[in-house]
């Protein structure tokens, strides 16, 4: 078939809702903003680990232990689901994880602030991973379909993410004076920063209109950001809870909420990688896989030993 | 050295009486390996009672851009169905 008709045919599919796979054709942008989307999305999954394996040796209790390490478990397997859909496009692991390493790929700037108390715990829970689960849930239905079919593993799995973070919120928002005052610092740092998560504002993100028209998004950041707010007000009022905004009210002609001016500055140093913890986390990464190295050689061994044997004894 | 290791299809069955479905890939340098890789990843809450492994590289598939014509032959066969053939209402158990 000519350019312009596998593109016209490319269309016709996404316009009528007929997901993408891998050997279909597709246009060299659409494959390259999903590759840059995914493999993001993958390392958002793995760097997401560390602010948690903070305090998995510090848990209070042995249910919030497990429910931790679980959710950390999850983690690490939300990364492999990505990472494998994303090799579907052409690309491959080891680039990945060099892209990510050397700084040229970006994850979500949210894992670049630090967890200080136990309290971070719940805050991620509630915040961090319902604000994941608000922009994960549309890419259900995302064009493209192993992206689709591994996004339906991860929801269905990241629901209990947030409920465990809602109820240590809970607990220690019910607890004593000192409890509810962790739970009271832990929304006002990590508030502004999973606002940002959704990304910048509609104007500025010159990728969101072609995402939208090729239904790799199916909404915007400003779409979902105002969802999250919506969602997330009531749920820290049953908290008793202040969220750290004192323009955010209640709009009732616009039946949503308005939110105070996000520090954009914050977020895009944030981005160019000048986080708290940025360096850290790369850092921590680097070290993981570079002292994973001989298990890979030595199973590579193993198995090309195996093979060996093996056509010998033909 | 290259570290990329063997890239697997991996194939569930969710429960007994079932066929074994496609779920996704993994990376691992040998079958017994990518058995354990697949039940981490995708069986951490019994989704599954058999996993199959096979090499990526070992998969044929047909091309999906000759799509219409390869699958040309059944389009017109509709007196392949039952419902193409008439039974009076009146008649059951056929």
């Amino acid at each position: 078939m000519k350019n312009e008709m596998l593109e016209e045919d490319f269309e016709d599919k996404v316009a009528s809702d007929i997901r993408i796979e891998p050997n279909d054709w597709m246009p060299k942008k659409y494959r390259d903003t999903l590759i840059r989307q995914i493999s993001q999305h993958a390392h958002s999954e793995i760097v997401g680990m560390l602010p948690e394996r903070n305090w998995i040796g510090r848990a209070p209790t042995l249910k919030r232990k497990i429910a931790l390490l679980a959710k950390v478990q999850d983690e690490a397997g939300h990364g492999l689901y990505l990472y494998s859909a994303a090799e579907t496009l052409g690309t491959k692991r080891e680039v990945m994880l060099d892209d990510l390493h050397s700084g040229k790929a970006k994850y979500s700037s949210i894992f670049n602030y630090p967890t200080l108390t136990w309290a971070d715990m719940g805050a991620i829970g509630w915040l961090v991973d319902g604000a994941a689960i608000m922009n994960q849930v549309p890419l259900c239905r995302t064009s493209y379909g192993p992206y689709a079919r591994a996004m339906v593993r991860v929801c269905k799995e990241e629901s209990f993410h947030q409920r465990q973070g809602y109820e240590i919120m809970i607990a220690l928002s019910k607890g004593s004076k000192e409890q509810k005052d962790l739970a009271q610092d832990a929304l006002n740092r990590w508030w502004w920063p999973v606002l940002m998560m959704f990304g910048p504002k509609d104007d500025e993100s010159p990728n969101t209109e072609l995402s939208v028209r090729w239904k790799i998004k199916r909404f915007t950041n400003d779409e979902l950001r105002q969802k999250f707010v919506d969602a997330t007000v009531p749920q820290a009022e049953y908290l008793g809870l202040t969220i750290p905004d004192p323009d955010l009210k209640w709009n009732e002609a616009k039946n949503q909420y308005d939110v105070g001016p996000i520090d954009w500055a914050e977020f895009w140093d944030v981005v160019n990688g000048n986080g708290p913890c940025s360096s850290q986390r790369i850092a921590a990464r680097i070290k993981a896989h570079d002292d994973g190295a001989w298990i890979r050689e030595a199973a590579t061994s193993y198995d090309k030993k195996q093979r060996t044997m093996a056509n010998s004894y033909v | 050295m290259d570290t990329q290791w063997t890239l697997w299809e991996v194939f569930i069955r969710s429960k007994q009486g079932l066929d074994h479905k496609h779920v996704g890939s993994l990376h691992a340098a040998d079958a017994t390996m990518a058995i354990k890789n697949a039940r981490d990843v995708y069986t951490r809450r019994m989704e599954g009672v058999s996993i199959w492994v096979v090499e990526s590289n070992l998969i044929h598939a047909s091309n999906p851009e000759e799509k219409d014509a390869f699958f040309d032959p059944a389009n017109d066969k509709i007196y392949r169905h039952p419902t193409f053939y008439e039974v009076p209402d009146t008649i059951s158990h056929i």
